[in-house]
């Protein structure tokens, strides 16, 4: 295998276009919802990278496209030197046993019909694991015990848990295999606040012990923030910043970082008073028709009339391990441009946003139900 | 617009707070099962232009409640006791005439999900039209004005397209602005937000918490706001009361809360949650247990169970009567046996200090 130096997880390129297909007798593709559309990113071993980001940005279709749970259109997924995409049959199910996932809705992930028991020794058996009957049982024990539920939980059924309890099993099935890499697509956002806590722990606990490479897929940045050591920031489709955690909060640098972090709610009145708030005007964009030039320029309150409506920015290093993609970023941190209040953009971009669900409705309806956050409180 | 224009009719009072909730308790009765009391004992009041917040997990009643007072709530299986009062007139037991016209004209409400609250096959502008109409008595074209007018007021662009537009057709954050818009239609004194946010992006919930704090100073409406988020109402709440289990556990101040939350729930929900300003690395310490693990109030604190300050005479065994909602400080409200308790000097004493200290009890 490869150095011990290389990550663990390297994306390149990657893209995921869903076709938007339309008529009764043809099936005509009208165009494409381009849910990831040219990701480039790098995992090392035992570090956590977390990708934030609003519903529609593609961040949950980017964790399933490195699994291949979804097919990518374009681009390379280099898990330990290999490239997944190219993998078929056996030497892909082989695979993935190093790569797991632990999902956001740990109801709807658990056969509702199987015990604990059956749900944690499947994996199991299904590649062969574990050395027998007898062995099984005993890793199965273990496995509880890691996750810290109580052994005599395995004879009972998903419904008989609470929300924490039963992500605490989505956690334990995920790591039955000693996998290398875990992928969690909103792991805690189902849960009840005091109940969060406990699954963050757990997370960071089994990294500590297992050496665990985490890509963990969020929209609460301060989840995201508590728990990653780089943090990548998703917006249609494509990432506009990537830098390591307390650097990205402390100085975050896109005009869609700043947003973001400026809407999220702090719990302390003194802060919420004294905060600078940014307001976003309007929606996000379609995927199925993502804005000229730089992506977000429909709704950045330092947009300037020159290069942002029809150039779009690479991702550039504007400090050690700090990407950034704005043509003006070195700007807005210098304080040279001044931000426009929320309706002078609407204003000015009055014509030319198409607010979503206007023309196209199919499409809408089709991006809206790719990444719907679960209420199920 | 105004509530002046409306005809007086209403004879609603504005010398008392727009709502006042006293001993209000829910009981849902199912035969061969035990009653479960849902709301349990919840006292409030809101005045005119005061946002007050009703926090707690899920289950803890506060939904319940402001079905409660809103006269939402099924009549069969459910026993409502206490008393709520809207500008002094008593809404429990009134007339279903009387309800129906309060409801909408004068006390309004936006739930969670604006998808499943719009009737999807009707277009937004009948939906806004509709309250007009009913509570308004406008002809068709006023109300269709008034209703655009309604919608470019909470932010929706293009509102004359927008009124024949069908909820699918509308992002979550416009179909949520819509519901404010109806909700707005008749300037009501009184308007309960049931978790208006949690569906939303937090770039589309910065917006509408923006609107809705725009409208208590505007319009002086009094709002009651329903969340699980603290950093929600930490920003928008003039006071607050968090629920567990179906009881008010602790009233306050939100700065006074915020800088010195008394009940161990309290501490340890503030304690539990990642900050956006908080160094990484800084240790989460979650709460014990889930919600399930709640006792009944009639056998003690029904946190106790997950409680680190818990003793024995949490229990109404030892103690002999169950916890009270007891006087802790001016304004403030307590029901714990055994508090956080801080340092006497809380003049240097900074919000995120004290929740740490709280968090390291």
């Amino acid at each position: 295998m490869t150095a011990a130096g290389e990550p663990l997880l390297r994306v390149e390129g990657l893209r995921v276009h869903f076709p938007i297909r339309r008529g009764v007798f043809f099936d005509r593709t009208v165009g494409h919802v381009r849910a990831v559309d040219g990701v480039d990113l790098a995992i090392d071993r035992g570090t956590t990278y977390g990708l934030v980001g609003e519903s529609g940005c593609g961040k949950s279709t980017l964790g399933r496209a490195v699994l291949r749970l979804v097919e990518p259109t374009g681009g390379q997924v280099l898990f330990d030197g290999t490239d997944v995409a190219s993998l078929k049959g056996e030497a892909l199910r082989t695979m993935r046993r190093r790569m797991q996932m632990v999902f956001q809705d740990p109801l709807g992930s658990l056969d509702p019909r199987q015990d604990v028991e059956s749900l944690l020794s499947e994996p199991l058996r299904a590649h062969g694991l574990g050395g027998g009957t007898a062995g099984i049982a005993g890793r199965v024990r273990e496995l509880m015990d890691a996750v810290g539920l109580p052994s005599a939980a395995l004879r009972r059924y998903p419904h008989e848990f609470s929300g924490g309890q039963r992500q605490r099993i989505g956690i334990a099935r995920a790591i039955s295999l000693e996998p290398d890499l875990l992928i969690a697509d909103e792991p805690v956002s189902a849960l009840d606040v005091s109940v969060q806590a406990q699954v963050v722990n757990l997370l960071e606990e089994l990294q500590r012990r297992l050496g665990l490479t985490y890509l963990v897929i969020a929209h609460d940045l301060a989840v995201v923030r508590h728990i990653s050591d780089v943090v990548g920031v998703m917006y249609l489709g494509s990432l506009v910043e990537q830098a390591p955690s307390g650097v990205l909060y402390d100085e975050p640098l896109h005009p869609y970082t700043r947003a973001l972090m400026s809407a999220v709610p702090v719990p302390d009145p003194v802060v919420e008073e004294r905060r600078e708030r940014i307001l976003l005007a309007g929606d996000l964009p379609s995927p199925a028709n993502p804005p000229s030039g730089c992506r977000f320029h429909t709704r950045c309150p330092w947009r300037q009339e020159t290069r942002c409506d029809d150039e779009v920015p690479v991702l550039r290093e504007l400090a050690p391990g700090h990407l950034v993609s704005c043509h003006w970023a070195e700007e807005i941190r210098d304080g040279v441009l001044a931000p426009k209040s929320p309706e002078e953009v609407a204003a000015i971009q009055g014509v030319t946003v198409r607010a979503t669900g206007a023309e196209a409705i199919e499409s809408d309806a089709l991006v809206q139900g790719l990444d719907e956050p679960i209420e199920r409180r | 617009m105004s509530i002046e224009a409306m005809p007086p009719e209403s004879g609603l009072r504005t010398d008392v707070p727009v709502l006042e909730v006293e001993d209000l308790s829910v009981t849902f009765v199912r035969r061969g099962e035990q009653p479960t009391r849902a709301v349990d004992e919840v006292s409030f009041s809101v005045a005119a232009g005061e946002t007050i917040g009703l926090v707690g997990e899920s289950g803890c009643g506060k939904s319940v409640t402001s079905l409660a007072v809103m006269g939402l709530l099924p009549r069969r299986g459910v026993q409502v006791g206490g008393s709520v009062r809207l500008g002094g007139t008593e809404l429990l037991g009134a007339s279903d005439r009387t309800l129906r016209r309060l409801r909408g004209s004068e006390m309004a409400m936006v739930f969670q999900d604006p998808l499943s609250s719009l009737n999807p096959t009707v277009p937004i502008g009948t939906q806004v039209t509709e309250v007009l109409a009913e509570h308004r008595g406008l002809g068709k074209k006023e109300a269709t004005a008034e209703a655009a007018e309604l919608l470019d007021r909470v932010g929706i662009p293009d509102p004359t397209r927008r009124l024949k537009e069908y909820p699918h057709q509308l992002s979550g954050g416009m179909r949520q602005r819509a519901l404010i818009a109806m909700a707005l239609a008749c300037s009501p004194r009184l308007l309960i937000a049931d978790e208006p946010t949690t569906a939303l992006d937090v770039t589309i919930q910065a917006q509408i918490l923006e609107l809705l704090r725009e409208l208590v100073v505007d319009t002086g409406t009094a709002l009651v706001m329903i969340t699980h988020d603290l950093g929600v109402v930490a920003g928008l709440c003039d006071r607050v009361h968090v629920m567990y289990a179906g009881k008010v556990i602790e009233t306050a101040d939100r700065h006074d809360l915020f800088a010195r939350p008394r009940q161990p729930y309290t501490g340890g929900l503030l304690a539990s949650v990642p900050r956006l300003d908080a160094g990484r690395g800084v240790p989460l310490t979650p709460i014990r247990g889930s919600a399930r693990d709640a006792i009944p109030w009639a056998e003690g604190c029904a946190f106790a169970p997950r409680c680190d300050n818990a003793q024995d005479d949490c229990l109404t065994e030892v103690a002999g009567s169950t916890v009270p909602l007891e006087y802790d400080g001016p304004g403030r409200e307590l029901r714990c046996r055994h508090p956080l308790t801080y340092p006497p000097s809380p003049t240097g004493a900074t919000s995120s200090g004290s929740t740490a200290s709280g968090a390291g009890r």
